[in-house]
């Protein structure tokens, strides 16, 4: 047993957290940074945090995460990180030149009140900034929220430094998809582009964080958002927002910025969600859908009713990132699974239950914030014994301890590929997850089939 | 039976180039004040018949916004030095991030030897600081967590480890250790002030973590292990299953391997580490503090060993043997190295007809850009540049200039303990007659020397490796492969090269001792002799030119 220490009864923590199910708001805003085409994310802080973030975006990807560092030593800490980050500026902009930095602060820059704000401007009056190119900031303190936090910090950042509004509207429709996978994001601008509607979308790291081998290394991919499209994002005809906590932020400062009206909407994560995300572009940008999209639903709407015996009351806990989960539960729902139990280290807020118990009722326990770890998880996975777990990684440990399958959902997935090529959104995505789903499901009825009853055909 | 390695010249022809060159073209690229420190740290190697090296600068600042392939001092002391004891429960006092990033990702194995042994390796447990606690101090939460944790866990000893803010706010750790001690007798309770600002690297983080482990844990056991000849590992972390590979080598020739600090390891090991009779450093980067103060206070000598490489084990293990200077010691040393040394050659001798020749850059940690290089040589491989992510200046150039190391501000913060001989537990393990017998018979004790006398002439040694740098080197060499970690790894291999991971060793291994050589050899074989990096250009890429040819002429 590799949890052996966690006993199947509750216990009452109010101060330690034992596996959290969150991580820190930098590494999210350094992932929605790498989403801007030619930029260069920065840390400000001790090297540590930086070197922590890239393994930990590296491993997920399995492929390249530039980000460069303040540097912070006991000098620094002390007298403040100004020195630290104009120096990194000079520097960044003559070695790798790219066209914009984006920099997040740590808990140590946010604990000693570094002011970005003034710093940037200071590097700009200094000429460090040389012309054309941008630096921009997103406040990232460690001690509030988590990754989702940081990553719809860093968005609405972008709004911030960039997006303008000319009053000469483009047609465009802007979409924010969230904290979700780079061929999350492909799929997207993909569905959007097969209903004719232009857009922009961003972040965007599809093309950045799973690029293709070509034999020659580029510090900056061919992937992400250019600079230019989240500028112009303020003359855009509305803003779909993906997500509540990742990208409500953004779309909410795009609206009154720049004026541009807002659809708050689910990640489109299962048939519902993405129904209504489709809905919703063809309204907003006054197309009809095409043929080819209502074939992709077809698809999914038949194998669902194709195999609804083996989804039929099967029983399912749940760890990740709130967006991701109210979406995944109403997908599972729909399916009429049973929830038991829904965990994110991520604060929630009421909103983030209420939207959970929507679909669930009250019998799933539901978890968000303080006290809401991956040991808490495990106590209520031995307690209620479900047929699946969904999760990240980390829960593979559980999985084994207590023998139930594991869908990987979620960051990080440091022991799998897929995630960065084949998307779980739209109608596509869910037929994945139908697939990921049911072969879980059958492996195991196979699996643990007495011989006289090993089917051939499922 | 040893392998030979004759000296070849170091770059095959086509693939030389100026050194100087290179150089240049590295710090071409810098601004001026970054030039100037960098071409320091790029040195052309020379070593004069004396065994004298050129000076290189280490163990310096990170440059401010330059892509680094540096961690910080938690990093060393939680992720590196404690983390692979799987009987401390550790608890990292901040917020989330620290405690979440070195969560399991270290790899370090671990057997307990009952399925009810502790082992908390799979747990990360954080105080989760808050706003509120930033603000009006983390010190109550941190009492509770360590509460909580006792109640839920009930270990013999808790680790705490600081973070940045917690350095910062003031919170006392160690109050709260002392604290928490009292009400809890029977747990032992200590803590590290890790913040990662302290230092330049990860390697003050291991300063600290050797400091405390010293204090607070070696010594507190009289319970030595029965055998003979007992030694302590000093240095060797597990990663892949080293340890254990080295544990049955030793176990072989009958050796007691009391402690490994800190791969597979147990507080109890530690607290009675000091009954040893001798100490052996693998990392001497990590922990060469360790072996110098239990020498200075229980008289226990340190020899420098390697374990990575077939030669380098086989050598290590006769000067273990020597050091106890028994005659059945020796030559049951000697049947273990010729009856493992016949499947190594085999192996070695098939990987190097392939392997002859080609072209290895090493840029790791602390000693295994140094280690690793004995392996590339059995296979016949040479290594063209290398250098070190957290070395000093005696990594490189050898114990011999540690008094010639001028004390920086930033070293200066890390606490340097005054030790001397324990009242009752000084016990010197040889008498100075024995030593200076030992020592005529080419006993080296408490020396090393450093990666640069042992690398060829005019090879590159750069320290603090960066990106830039790193481009251009594999620009202008194309090696076979290269050796760095998990940020390096993807950079590395669009290029079209492969890249072996030294930290986590891609999650293969062992590498250390017999049987890791004959992993590694195999392992090197697979990746520089594969066909995969040959589809890196499409068919129609190698011939762009156009020419016509229609159905009817064939």
């Amino acid at each position: 047993m590799l949890l052996r220490h966690t006993p199947e009864t509750n216990t009452e923590k109010t101060a330690l957290t034992v596996n959290p199910a969150k991580t820190c708001q930098p590494v999210g805003a350094m992932y929605a940074a790498l989403g801007i085409h030619n930029c260069l994310p920065h840390s400000h802080g001790s090297q540590g945090c930086c070197a922590y973030h890239r393994s930990a975006l590296t491993r997920h990807y399995k492929d390249p995460i530039m980000a460069t560092t303040s540097s912070f030593t006991e000098g620094a800490s002390v007298f403040g990180g100004q020195a630290n980050l104009m120096e990194s500026i000079h520097n960044i902009f003559t070695i790798y030149s790219p066209d914009i930095i984006a920099v997040h602060t740590t808990c140590l820059s946010e604990v000693i009140g570094d002011d970005l704000k003034q710093i940037i401007n200071k590097a700009a009056a200094e000429g460090k900034i040389p012309a054309g190119k941008r630096v921009i900031h997103t406040n990232t303190p460690s001690f509030k929220g988590s990754h989702v936090t940081g990553f719809a910090n860093m968005t609405q950042s972008m709004v911030q430094y960039l997006s303008e509004s000319t009053g000469k509207k483009t047609g465009r429709i802007n979409v924010i998809p969230g904290f979700v996978e780079p061929s999350d994001m492909e799929e997207i601008k993909r569905i959007a582009a097969e209903m004719g509607v232009k857009t922009v979308v961003f972040p965007d790291t599809s093309g950045v964080v799973n690029s293709p081998l070509e034999g020659k290394f580029r510090m900056y991919p061919k992937g992400g958002t250019v600079v230019e499209d989240i500028i112009s994002a303020g003359d855009s005809t509305a803003t779909l927002a993906l997500g509540r906590l990742a990208s409500l932020p953004a779309a909410k400062l795009l609206d009154t910025k720049c004026k541009v009206p807002l659809f708050p909407l689910d990640l489109p994560i299962g048939l519902r969600a993405t129904d209504a995300f489709v809905d919703q572009l063809r309204k907003t940008a006054g197309v009809s859908v095409p043929e080819s999209i209502m074939v992709e639903r077809g698809q999914v709407v038949d194998v669902l009713t194709d195999m609804h015996q083996y989804f039929y009351r099967k029983t399912a806990a749940l760890v990740g990132d709130p967006d991701h989960l109210v979406s995944l539960v109403q997908f599972l729902t729909d399916l009429d699974m049973k929830i038991t139990s829904v965990v994110t280290g991520t604060p929630g807020g009421p909103k983030f239950e209420k939207a959970v118990r929507a679909c669930t009722g009250d019998e799933t326990f539901v978890k968000s914030g303080a006290g809401a770890d991956m040991f808490l998880f495990h106590q209520l996975v031995k307690q209620r014994k479900p047929d699946l777990i969904f999760g990240n990684t980390y829960a593979k440990y559980i999985a084994r301890d207590e023998d139930i399958p594991l869908i990987r959902i979620g960051f990080p997935i440091y022991d799998r590929v897929g995630h960065q090529y084949f998307p779980i959104v739209g109608y596509r995505g869910a037929l994945r997850l139908l697939e990921k789903i049911l072969t879980a499901l059958l492996d195991r009825q196979d699996r643990d089939a007495p011989e006289e009853s090993f089917e051939l055909v499922m | 039976m040893t392998i030979k390695t004759d000296k070849e010249p170091a770059m095959r022809a086509d693939r030389e180039a100026d050194l100087a060159e290179v150089r240049k073209e590295i710090l071409d690229k810098y601004p001026v004040k970054v030039a100037r420190r960098r071409a320091k740290q790029i040195v052309v190697n020379k070593v004069a018949p004396d065994g004298t090296v050129p000076e290189i600068l280490s163990n310096t600042r990170t440059i401010p916004g330059i892509l680094t392939m540096r961690g910080c001092a938690y990093a060393g002391c939680k992720g590196v030095v404690l983390g692979p004891t799987r009987d401390i429960l550790q608890i990292t006092h901040g917020p989330i991030g620290c405690g979440f990033y070195s969560w399991l990702t270290r790899r370090n194995q671990t057997r307990p030897e009952r399925s009810e042994d502790q082992n908390f390796m799979t747990y990360a447990m954080s105080t989760d600081m808050q706003e509120e606690e930033i603000i009006f101090g983390g010190e109550k939460k941190l009492k509770k967590a360590i509460e909580e944790a006792i109640e839920l866990f009930h270990p013999k000893a808790i680790g705490i480890f600081s973070t940045c803010p917690v350095g910062l706010i003031g919170d006392d750790i160690h109050a709260v250790a002392r604290e928490m001690e009292e009400k809890y007798p029977d747990v032992n309770i200590f803590g590290f002030s890790c913040e990662g600002y302290k230092g330049v690297s990860q390697s003050a983080g291991h300063h600290i973590a050797n400091n405390k482990v010293f204090t607070e844990v070696v010594g507190q056991l009289e319970t030595p292990k029965e055998g003979r000849f007992r030694l302590n590992i000093l240095g060797e972390y597990n990663i892949g299953g080293d340890a254990f590979e080295i544990e049955r080598i030793t176990d072989k020739c009958g050796l007691t391997l009391h402690s490994t600090f800190s791969g597979n390891s147990v507080y109890d090991e530690f607290a009675s580490a000091h009954t040893a009779d001798l100490n052996v450093l693998m990392c001497h980067r990590s922990i060469n503090y360790m072996a110098e103060m239990m020498e200075k206070r229980y008289g226990i000598p340190w020899l420098k060993i390697n374990f990575i490489g077939a030669n380098a084990t086989a050598k290590s293990l006769r000067k273990i043997a020597a050091y106890f200077d028994d005659q059945g010691l020796k030559d049951a040393v000697e049947k273990v190295i010729s009856e493992e040394m016949e499947e190594v050659e085999k192996v070695r001798l098939e990987v190097r007809q392939r392997c002859e020749g080609k072209l290895a850059m090493l840029f790791v940690g602390g000693s295994r850009a140094h280690h690793y290089q004995e392996l590339f040589a059995e296979i016949g491989m040479k290594t063209i540049s290398a250098g070190y992510e957290f070395g000093h200046r005696d990594d490189y150039e050898g114990r011999k200039v540690i008094p010639s190391i001028v004390m920086d501000a930033d070293t200066r913060n890390i606490e340097e303990l005054t030790v001397g001989p324990d009242a009752e537990r000084y016990r010197p393990r040889k008498g100075p007659e024995e030593l200076e017998d030992l020592r005529d018979k080419g006993a080296v004790f408490s020396e090393y020397e450093g990666m640069m006398a042992e690398m060829d002439e005019n090879t590159l040694v750069i320290d603090d490796l960066n990106h830039h740098e790193m481009e251009v080197l594999i620009e202008r060499y194309k090696p076979d492969v290269f050796c760095a970690g998990i940020k390096e790894k993807y950079v590395i291999q669009k290029a079209g090269i492969p890249l072996k991971q030294l930290h986590s060793y891609d999650y293969s291994g062992p590498y250390a001792g017999f049987r890791g050589a004959v992993n590694f050899y195999r392992e090197i074989d697979r990746m520089v002799n594969s066909h995969i990096f040959r589809f890196v250009k499409a068919p129609w890429q190698e011939n762009p030119e156009l020419s016509g040819s229609y159905g009817w002429n064939e």
